[in-house]
């Protein structure tokens, strides 16, 4: 009966793990194998013909750039948002329905109801027209708007994945023992110095998954943009599923994929060293 | 008096900037929804914000013509085939390290928690070279089996939750009065977990119907629903469809997203909560 | 160091459907430890939070001296309090925690180092400023967070229950640290506790709150001894009083006390106040330890006393006490004995009673008669 309780919780995630090692140890050999031989053996002739593509930079610019904008305004959006829907209020529960909806949405359908807000005889510009703010429709679409498909990117992101930031500190701002403000309020703090002095620093390890989940997502973005701008606005995973889908250049495909990998490997490792909570880690 | 007024204006401001942040989320959803149906005469009129004359034709055409309908049967034949492989092989799992204490099981939890950050395509590139290897490319099995590989770090935790919500004791006592620990786990904790479990049935199912690009990379004539979608409307493939046809997949594919929101809200922010951690 | 006075105070929830605090009238002197003692839910910590100024009050007053603070957010009070959690805060260091209140009242570091040591000295906990509070005990977090109330010298100090998450010998020599401390720094402050044992060996005076109000206030041993109502005079006391229903008649004898299985008959002075209550129904209530065994322990000091018989039912032998249940009628009446003292089961007993402290109280107001 011991030795039989002492392997069983072995037995019974073995199954999983080895699924999950199998799945995620096996791409990466063979990615690693097809991005760097050539007639069984080694060569970086596939580097060579990746990183001689401008379309490579771009790419890599535009998923860090997107990446860059987007992430903190969600943290700070949702933020604010955890901090609002935290109190009691009147139809909160409504609120609180509505503001989660975008989880469940694929990042194609949030590009393409952002594409009907966007388009030019879409919500927003018929809006604008009728209202008087604007003469003639924005364009946010095709290759000479370039920039504009970028905003787009950024809006429909904020709109689809904000909610998943706003829900982790949100449950982080729910551990927060009322106690622990209240001390505050009694000795004296207004509500931005117990903002900053208690709820922000107590928030660090709610802040730093959120950070982590959505650059690490943000790293591999991929519907969004395919639907809004194709391949006007290259990003890694866009460009690997071209080479892969259009071109069949796996070795080039699997060094986007390497490059995602690589991307989200450093940014998590930094994210961890750099927001360390130090009082997390004591322990006697 | 001044003290009542500062605090009726800011409750104003209050309530002004709750209702906006749901107008932002909510109006998006409800334009499409319209735009979906919507006539094209009305549509293309700038004069028309709504559009006031409705048709089916635009949902139709996309459901027979363009072969969305084979798309939404294939979607789900994968979305339950990875709910029944993942919860097969994470039931266990999470049972094992809700209920046992056994040395490493911190580092096997950890090493879960990283994976489910594991970039999709990553896995998705180079497992074409196997599929084609082992006729599984283009084969619902062949996406059910990687979407697995995405939501199994899922459910492994969210179903470990769940059983660490059901006492031991129940469990126990239930030994005590003769069952084995199979029959146990079968006959108290399993139902007890039974609510929590079919949340986390959905949020599977989401994950893989909303899933793209695996789904777009592995198949060819046997698209999932986004893969299909994606194909007709990316604009960079050329096959740029027309506006109406857009809304009208945007609509088919918020569906049953929204429809598990309605029934699993009791759970929504726990679940999140439990897997984004 | 202020007057605390509460006045007719009262806080309603859900809309008055539950009446938390229902008109309070109190005045805290001057440098007092006043306890509120009640069980839970009579409204005792919505009346300390009320005072602090975390809740505001439905209707009624509360004053500072002549200061009217009903509506001053906290900060605004020279208060400080001590949680039930402790709320020290994990993020910051134990010289931090104790800093804070001195730092958003804008001090100089250098007086901050200097007060936070005073305090650090006086509460025996100098080695711990270095340390998180994950790294502290529970008694030590106790220590931090009593640290960081008194370290502004604060007008009111309010504590509450802060002693409910210690174990019970840590329990009992934080009382007598607090209790001390207190003395020492002369602040007024009230104490919210469901504990009796607490309230009264730290209490100046003791309020006993039931269902949202005040049902008496007094210094312990008045509470003790005088106790006003029934709930009252059960609620202090550990083993409680026991009480009974008995009938008020006039005999030969005088006044006498008609239970089942027994009767008492009273002194002329005690019988002439129930005069009233003849041939009514009243609740005569007895401590266990005014009552003793004849032939195993005797009352030395004890001038007027009757007797009543009863049969041993169980015995709880204590060590320094033993409680013998005894049956008298239908009724199982507690006596409590000091030591220990061998006691057979099923024997038959005769009870004194001490007639000096015995209670009589109306039975459909449950207010006391004697």
């Amino acid at each position: 009966m011991k030795v039989k309780a002492s392997y069983l919780p072995y037995l019974l995630i073995l199954p999983a793990f080895a699924y999950l090692m199998f799945f995620v140890g096996y791409p990466l050999i063979q990615a690693l194998y097809l991005a760097f031989t050539e007639n069984g053996a080694f060569s970086l002739a596939t580097v060579n013909r990746t990183i001689s593509d401008p379309r490579f930079w771009d790419a890599l610019k535009y998923t860090i750039g997107l990446a860059a904008v987007i992430v903190p305004t969600q943290v700070g959006l949702a933020l604010v948002l955890a901090l609002v829907m935290n109190r009691a209020f009147k139809g909160k529960d409504l609120a609180l329905y509505a503001l989660i909806i975008p989880l469940t949405i694929s990042d194609v359908a949030a590009g393409l109801i952002w594409y009907a807000m966007l388009s030019p005889s879409g919500f927003l510009n018929k809006l604008f027209l009728n209202i008087g703010l604007i003469n003639n429709p924005v364009y946010f679409f095709g290759y000479q708007f370039r920039h504009m498909e970028f905003l787009a990117i950024v809006l429909a992101e904020l709109w689809r994945a904000t909610a998943i930031v706003f829900v982790i500190i949100l449950a982080g701002l729910q551990m927060i023992s009322p106690e622990y403000l209240e001390a505050a309020e009694v000795f004296g703090a207004d509500y931005w110095t117990k903002l900053r002095k208690i709820v922000i620093p107590l928030l660090k390890p709610s802040i730093q998954s959120a950070l982590i989940i959505r650059t690490l997502f943000a790293m591999q973005v991929f519907g969004i943009v395919w639907i809004l701008a194709g391949r006007d606005i290259p990003i890694l995973a866009g460009e690997g599923f071209y080479q892969l889908t259009e071109i069949k250049d796996y070795g080039v495909a699997s060094i986007y994929a390497l490059t995602i990998a690589a991307l989200s490997i450093v940014l998590g490792a930094m994210y961890i060293k750099f927001m360390k909570a130090e009082y997390l880690e004591v322990k006697e | 008096m001044n003290e009542k007024t500062k605090f009726m204006l800011k409750q104003i401001a209050f309530y002004t900037f709750v209702f906006t942040v749901v107008a932002w989320i909510v109006v998006p959803l409800i334009v499409v929804a319209l735009y979906a149906f919507s006539s094209k005469l009305d549509y293309y009129d700038p004069s028309k914000i709504i559009p006031f004359h409705y048709t089916k034709q635009w949902v139709y055409t996309l459901l027979f013509t363009l072969r969305a309908l084979d798309a939404i049967k294939n979607s789900i034949i994968v979305a339950v085939l990875t709910i029944i492989i993942s919860f097969a092989l994470g039931i266990p799992a999470g049972y094992a390290i809700a209920k046992f204490i056994f040395p490493a099981k911190d580092t096997i939890k950890l090493s879960i928690v990283a994976l489910r950050m594991f970039p999709i395509p990553v896995m998705a590139i180079p497992l074409v070279v196997l599929y084609i290897r082992l006729n599984l490319i283009d084969t619902l099995l062949g996406v059910a089996l990687a979407h697995t590989a995405m939501a199994l770090p899922f459910v492994v935790l969210i179903t470990s939750s769940i059983f660490a919500g059901v006492s031991t004791e129940l469990e126990e006592a239930a030994m005590v009065f003769g069952l084995t620990r199979l029959g146990a786990f079968l006959r108290i904790t399993l139902p007890l977990a039974l609510p929590g479990l079919a949340a986390a049935a959905m949020f599977t199912f989401v994950m893989s119907w909303n899933e793209v690009f695996v789904a777009s990379v592995l198949t060819l004539q046997h698209r999932t629903l986004p893969a299909q979608i994606l194909s007709i409307m990316a604009g960079a493939s050329g096959g740029a469809a027309p506006d109406y046809y857009k809304f009208a997949a945007a609509f088919i594919m918020m569906l049953p997203a929204m429809l598990f929101i309605f029934f699993a809200r009791k759970y929504l922010i726990t679940m999140w909560g439990i897997t984004l951690k | 160091m202020v007057e605390v006075r509460l006045e007719n105070l009262k806080k309603y929830f859900d809309k008055g459907r539950v009446k938390a605090v229902d008109g309070i009238n109190l005045t805290i002197k001057d440098g007092e430890f006043l306890v509120l003692l009640g069980p839970s839910g009579c409204g005792k910590t919505t009346t300390l939070r009320m005072i602090s100024g975390l809740e505001v009050p439905t209707a009624g007053k509360i004053w500072f001296e002549d200061r009217d603070v009903t509506y001053l957010p906290p900060k605004d009070r020279n208060i400080s309090m001590v949680f039930q959690s402790y709320a020290v805060w994990p993020h910051m260091k134990v010289y931090d925690n104790i800093a804070f209140p001195l730092r958003i009242k804008k001090y100089p570091e250098e007086e901050i180092r200097k007060k936070v040591k005073w305090v650090a000295e006086l509460l025996q906990i100098e080695e711990l400023l270095d340390r998180y509070p994950a790294q502290l005990s529970g008694g030590q977090r106790q220590r931090v967070a009593v640290a960081r109330a008194i370290v502004v010298e604060p007008d009111v100090l309010l504590m509450d229950e802060p002693l409910s998450n210690l174990d019970a010998k840590l329990r009992v020599m934080m009382r007598a640290e607090i209790k001390k401390l207190q003395a020492q720094l002369k602040v007024t402050t009230i104490y919210v506790t469901h504990d009796q044992v607490e309230a009264m060996t730290m209490g100046d005076r003791i309020a006993v709150m039931r269902q949202g109000k005040v049902l008496q206030v007094g210094p312990p041993v008045e509470v003790y001894s005088k106790p006003n109502s029934i709930f009252v005079a059960t609620f202090i006391g550990a083993p409680e009083m026991n009480i009974m229903d008995v009938t008020v008649k006039e005999t030969e004898k005088g006044i006498v006390l008609e239970g089942e299985g027994f009767e008492i008959s009273l002194p002329q002075d005690l019988g002439e106040l129930l005069r009233d209550y003849i041939n009514k129904t009243v609740v005569f209530g007895i401590r266990p330890e005014h009552m003793t065994v004849e032939g195993i322990s005797e009352f030395l000091h004890v001038k007027r006393k009757a007797k009543i018989k009863g049969v041993v039912d169980f015995v709880e032998a204590l060590g320094t006490d033993t409680i013998i249940h005894a049956r008298v009628g239908s009724k199982i009446i507690k006596v409590k004995i000091p030591g220990h003292v061998p006691v057979e089961l099923k024997k038959e007993i005769s009870i004194i009673i001490d007639l000096d402290n015995i209670h009589v109280f109306d039975k459909s107001t449950e207010k006391a008669i004697i």
